[in-house]
């Protein structure tokens, strides 16, 4: 049956006051101990003896309490004695004692919670500015890497090419093919529904080819190749990065952004526009299906009426975009992977970043495009 | 009342695939002692280690940590255990004053005044700089996060520490005041500790025995033990230049 903990007060001789520990003065123990302590009443008493030859049991933690009472106490300009600590226990107490005064006063500051909130929104802002302006520098180095691969076309890493390309474009279209044709479907017959109040339901075949061929093709298309790609491209090289491998490529003499970026942004310059081209074709075809299945309409006249809407000029507004996007993708995939540092937990929150950046750069992209073309009046 | 003998394994055998690693392996530790496990690299130390905490399931024999089954990781021996892995291990998201409490969290209920006055002084301890305290680990150095590690490990006061190459990658004068602050620690606290370590001089300044890894077993003895074996690595482990320069400086002070 182990003891327990204690700490008695009594009054000695010459008017000292007698604290005396028993039992294990160990960390499960301290809590108690702790409030045990802070209510002794000193009633302005200039000597304390703590009498420690009770304790049975002592660690750090007990050591900490019982070197701090006496230096409180000490503070306080009263006199006090420790005796009757067991040998063996002594080492453990110069321990803490050398601790505590390599490090003599702890720090606790708790900042005012109005004041760090305003902080952290001043901070966040001032971080945004900063990434806007190391974004456009990125894509300064990009651009200029970029020229001087165009020049020197042997330095082209073609093999990686090769693969990014397998990988951003051709394992996507699974997944690019189900989710448009999923959407056609939906478009298809919401259209239709309004339609039919105005017994116009043939003019759903116009709706589904502007709206598919103008904006949602390339828009969905470059949203689920941000999810997915933009992605892979911070995670992929952020791990390099935490590996230290790109420190080692630079060291080696290789520039990682024309063996790492380049490949990634040419890939998805190549593949996001047939990516798009392919998923044109899913949702009008999804669109289509669904059309012909509710409407009261040939399936004949639906796709005459689809190829009177389907205007080159259509196309290609669509069309025009998909490079825009890709290369916005890829930059800030590649830079928030190259951001990563320290440890392997800025990998996680980059990638999230890096995707969640790369949508809102690519819709405000697509916002831009349509105030210009409309601008333009095409 | 439990037998002296804190870690005891019997006829362990752990194997990944068809790659065996460890095989009849028998290993008793008793209370109060600094062991020192050495071996060629991927010899199995790291795994050994992770076998006696039971983060590793082995395919035969039995293993008793402070009296209980090890693969019943029971609530009181992880009270009881410190470990310092071999790369710090800290949790990434909070500070190092915050990795050194959630021992103290999840199995006490201490004031926040005293959890903070105490990770102060595992900080200081563990002689890092005063400000260490509310950085995250990515801020520190591979260094300064072993020693935060120790301190986590420290951080209940357990009865038996594991550390899997503490000084790796430290300083010669880091090495050296980690392997005071072992020391010291051992003698207060009665600690046992179980080191895997290639510093021949923290093996010849601390541990009272060295069990060397060989042939996917143990041989437990201490270091003027195993000078005599003619097993060939233990030959040309103890008798190489480093090993002579270690037991050297060792004799001079
Ligand atoms: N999770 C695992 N899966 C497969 N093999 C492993 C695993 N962990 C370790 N090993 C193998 O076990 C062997 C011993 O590893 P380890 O204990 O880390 O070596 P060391 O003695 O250098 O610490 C190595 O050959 C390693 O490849
Ligand atoms: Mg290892």
């Amino acid at each position: 049956m182990e003891q327990e903990p204690e700490w008695v007060e009594s009054t000695g001789a010459d008017g000292a006051v007698v604290l005396s520990a028993n039992g294990p003065w160990t960390i499960g123990a301290v809590s108690t101990l702790d409030r045990r302590i802070k209510a002794v009443p000193l009633n302005g008493a200039q000597i304390a003896e703590l009498d420690l030859s009770g304790i049975t049991k002592l660690d750090t933690a007990g050591a900490w309490l019982l070197y701090r009472t006496r230096r409180d106490l000490l503070a306080d300009g009263i006199d006090t004695r420790l005796k009757g600590l067991d040998t063996r226990y002594e080492p453990l107490l110069d321990l803490v004692e050398q601790a505590d005064l390599a490090h003599p006063e702890i720090e606790r500051v708790r900042p005012n919670a109005l004041l760090s909130l305003l902080d952290r929104v001043g901070k966040s802002v001032c971080d945004a500015a900063e990434e806007g302006v190391n974004l456009l520098n990125f894509l300064g180095l990009t651009i200029v890497t970029m020229l001087r691969v165009i020049a020197k076309p042997r330095r082209m890493r073609v093999v990686s090419l090769v693969n990014q390309i397998e990988q951003t474009g051709l394992n996507a279209m699974g997944i690019v093919g189900l989710l448009l044709f999923l959407i056609g479907v939906v478009l298809a017959f919401q259209s239709a529904e309004q339609l039919r109040k105005f017994a116009a339901e043939i003019l759903t075949a116009d709706g589904l080819a502007i709206l598919v061929l103008r904006e949602i093709g390339v828009l969905i298309a470059a949203i689920l190749i941000a999810g997915r790609s933009g992605s892979a491209f911070t995670a992929e090289i952020g791990m390099m990065k935490v590996n230290e491998e790109i420190d080692a490529l630079r060291t080696t003499g290789v520039d990682p952004i024309e063996v790492l970026v380049l490949p990634r942004i040419n890939a998805l310059l190549l593949t996001l526009p047939l990516l798009t081209f392919f998923a044109n074709v899913a949702a009008l075809t999804g669109g289509t299906i669904m059309s012909v299945a509710t409407l009261d309409v040939t399936y004949t006249q639906f796709v005459r009426q689809l190829a009177d809407a389907m205007t080159l000029k259509n196309f290609i507004v669509g069309m025009v975009k998909a490079p825009v996007f890709a290369f916005l993708i890829g930059l800030v995939g590649c830079y928030e992977g190259l951001q990563v540092g320290g440890s392997a937990e800025s990998i996680g929150r980059l990638t999230t970043k890096s995707v969640v950046e790369s949508i809102v750069l690519v819709i405000l992209a697509d916002a831009t495009f349509s105030i210009v073309f409309s601008y333009l009046g095409i | 009342m439990e037998s002296d003998v804190v870690i005891k394994v019997r006829g362990l055998r752990t194997q990944f695939g068809a790659q065996v690693i460890h095989d009849k392996l028998d290993l008793d530790i008793h209370r109060g002692q600094v062991v020192g496990v050495v071996g060629g690299s991927g010899t199995g130390k790291s795994v050994l280690l992770r076998t006696i905490l039971g983060l590793n399931t082995p395919r035969e024999g039995e293993i008793e940590v402070l009296g209980e089954d090890a693969r019943r990781t029971a609530d009181t021996v992880q009270q009881r255990t410190g470990v310092l892995f071999q790369n710090g291990a800290l949790f990434s998201s909070l500070t190092v004053a915050e990795n050194i409490q959630v021992p103290m969290r999840e199995h006490l209920d201490l004031s926040r005044d005293l959890m903070d006055e105490l990770a102060a002084l595992k900080i200081s301890m563990v002689g890092l700089p005063p400000d260490a305290g509310p950085k995250f680990p990515s801020e520190l150095s591979g260094g300064m996060r072993k020693r935060a590690g120790l301190a986590r490990a420290l951080s209940l006061d357990p009865e038996i520490l594991f550390l899997d190459e503490p000084t790796a990658g430290l300083d010669p004068i880091g090495a050296a005041a980690f392997d005071n602050l072992i020391a010291e620690l051992q003698k207060g606290l009665g600690l046992t500790v179980f080191m895997v370590t290639h510093d021949l001089d923290s093996l010849s300044a601390i541990c009272d025995s060295i069990a060397v890894l060989v042939d996917k077993r143990v041989r437990l003895g201490t270091m003027s033990e195993h000078m005599k074996d003619s097993h060939p690595w233990i030959q040309s482990y103890f008798h190489g230049p480093r090993a002579r320069a270690a037991l050297a400086s060792r004799l001079v002070t």
